[in-house]
């Protein structure tokens, strides 16, 4: 055979295998309204950046009639490619072929992409999009499931690792994801559960649709599984873009710098927040009023909105932002917002990422619900993450910073390296009604006209605690500022900030609240 | 601050109430469908799981002490003996061999003396 001959061989050999599960599945999966998975890939990466491998695997399993069967790539496609010319890691699950069910092979490919991410210290994208197990496989695909796992935990904090889930991700699948950084979900077409509608159905009785189940929105709103929530695919792609060039490829660089243009005029520092404490405003007009060219790309928007998380820049570098928001229950730290902040704390520490915190909250949500769910364990993990963070921490007190809040929202106490404090804030062991009434409540139970009695003590309190310069007496802020000062002085600070180095008692690894 | 949400609809504000002061804020949907707590009652047995009957031991009047075997719920494939929490006596039966029940039922009452 000349060479030509070969080369024309190769190519129809491609050609098949490009097929994936042929037509009649490619249009199921198109009439799901998602696309094919090579489709994904090329909407994702740079223009012709994307070069797949282990095109022509395939599996060995012989039971149940398996020895008849070609699945091509065994269902899965793995590649490098580039996003905004960093290079990245893929792989995307093909729904087309077998449902693009997980056996070994089709694990071995994903593994192998995996252990390149890791040692090109390069970020991996994983699409899921599965029926999971490919139970003619048996143990087969368990073991597969496992050795992702390991790596997943293994790369944790030192590559970034995305997952998008865009199709069914079920049953033992789903902790993959769960123990990536990163996990992005698509309307209506994502679904992630342990135990499908049917199981519950037949076990327990209980009748639910699989998209109340584990649908995006389930993940985006109530289980915090989900990081970011998007209406279509190519709206989600745009997204997974936008994170990558925010975060640095590995944990011994930096992100890519962007040139710094200044916040946009319309966020006014000076009138966003209100000077009554009990009055709520939108935190992230602050954090936009603060940040390079106002551009906050938020993360995990619809969970847990009392906190608000993502990146920024400050003079073109990539900085976390953690924000008590007082539009949403009054802003206070409860499970669900310690747990989002705690777990954005690490991974900002794990990437060198400086942490700016916007302090406004009254305390902790009061509730036997909150108690019982143990807002006592996840409430620490704020403190403990703040706690062993060395890089750059900037504390921003807005207005209230109340009690254990206080504490817990990187005080100086827990390391901070700059506690900054506008005039209206409040940093006190508690609001001054409260405070107030415990400390008088002698003098307001006897007198003549104890309500009466009441407002003057809570006002004396008010005067006397709810500012910022008992705290500054102590040195626990370090500036009294106006709010326009705010962007100036965190910008000194992070240039200050710039070789930070702190040295910690040596340990294998600590033991966090989880 | 615009008083309306991401997707254009008017943002209405509630009172919430921490240490005595009242914020004016929104309230998410999972604390304004959080379940009002109940204390729990020892002589009333509650199916814990969706299953079967399989076994009644007890029986109305009964004494029971604290331990004793009062039915047999099968559920997930495991046959779980349901012991009696307290000494007492069986007030009521709610259910019947064979019968198929749901997750937080009133199975048993139990009454003290």
């Amino acid at each position: 055979m000349g060479l030509k001959r070969k080369i024309l061989e190769l190519h129809k050999k491609r050609e098949e295998v490009l097929k994936g599960g042929g037509d009649k599945a490619i249009e199921k999966q198109t009439a799901m309204g998602k696309m094919t998975a090579r489709e994904r890939i090329i909407s994702l990466c740079d223009a012709e950046s994307f070069h797949e491998y282990d095109l022509f695997v395939e599996h060995e399993a012989r039971d149940f009639d398996m020895d008849k069967k070609i699945l091509h790539g065994d269902g899965v496609i793995i590649g490098t490619g580039t996003i905004y010319g960093a290079p990245v890691c893929i792989f995307a699950q093909d729904f087309t072929v077998a449902g693009g069910s997980l056996g070994l092979m089709h694990a071995r490919k994903i593994t192998k992409i995996m252990d390149h991410a890791l040692k090109m210290k390069v970020p991996l994208i994983g699409i899921n999009d599965s029926g999971g197990a490919r139970i003619q496989e048996g143990v087969n695909s368990l073991a597969g499931y496992g050795e992702i796992f390991f790596r997943n935990t293994l790369s944790s904090g030192v590559i970034p690792q995305i997952s998008v889930i865009l199709g069914p991700c079920a049953g033992g699948a789903v902790y993959s994801p769960a123990l990536t950084d990163f996990v992005f979900v698509v309307d209506k077409i994502s679904k992630m559960f342990i135990t499908g509608p049917e199981v519950i159905r037949t076990v327990l009785g209980e009748e639910i649709s699989m998209e109340d189940l584990g649908g995006a929105r389930v993940h985006s709103e109530i289980t915090g599984n989900a990081h970011f929530f998007s209406k279509s695919e190519a709206e989600c792609f745009d997204q997974i873009k936008k994170l990558v060039s925010f975060i640095p490829r590995n944990n011994t660089v930096k992100a890519t710098r962007f040139e710094p243009g200044e916040p946009r005029p319309e966020y006014n520092i000076s009138e966003i927040v209100p000077g009554d404490p009990k009055q709520p405003y939108d935190v992230r007009d602050v954090i936009k009023a603060i940040a390079d060219d106002s551009d906050f790309f938020e993360i995990q928007e619809l969970w847990a909105a009392n906190i608000v998380i993502g990146f920024g820049r400050m003079n073109g570098d990539t900085i976390g932002f953690v924000a008590n928001q007082p539009l949403v229950l009054a802003g206070v730290l409860d499970v669900d917002s310690s747990d989002k902040a705690a777990r954005f704390i690490r991974y900002c520490n794990a990437f060198n990422i400086p942490i700016i915190t916007l302090v406004d909250l009254p305390g902790y949500l009061p509730g036997i619900d909150q108690e019982h769910a143990g807002v006592i364990r996840h409430g620490a993990k704020v403190l403990y993450a703040y706690s062993e963070a060395t890089v750059p921490k900037m504390t921003v007190i807005l207005r209230k910073a109340y009690g254990g809040g206080y504490i817990a929202m990187s005080s100086r106490h827990l390391r901070a390296d700059f506690v900054f404090a506008w005039p209206t804030a409040e940093i006190a062991v508690m609001g001054p009604e409260g405070a107030a009434n415990i400390i008088f409540r002698k003098e307001i139970m006897s007198a003549p006209d104890p309500e009466k009695m009441r407002k003057q003590k809570v006002k004396e309190y008010k005067e006397k605690f709810a500012n910022p310069y008992v705290a500054a007496a102590r040195g626990y802020v370090d500036s009294v500022i106006e709010p326009e000062e705010t962007r100036k002085l965190l910008l000194h600070a992070i240039e200050v900030s710039g070789n930070k180095s702190v040295f910690l008692p040596q340990k294998k690894h600590g033991i966090p609240p989880f | 601050m615009n008083n309306l949400d991401c997707e254009g609809k008017k943002i209405r504000c509630k009172s919430l109430i921490i240490d005595g002061t009242k914020y004016r804020t929104t309230l998410n949907k999972k604390y304004q469908v959080r379940k009002p707590y109940a204390k729990p009652e020892k002589n009333k047995i509650y199916s814990f799981i969706p299953g079967t009957i399989i076994r009644i031991d007890a029986s109305v009047g009964q004494c029971v002490k604290k331990g004793d075997s009062i039915l047999v719920l099968e559920a997930m494939k495991m046959e779980n003996i349901i012991l009696s929490p307290v000494e007492g006596v069986v007030k009521a039966i709610n259910i019947k061999q064979g019968e198929r029940v749901p997750r937080g039922k009133l199975m048993v009452e139990l009454g003290f003396g």
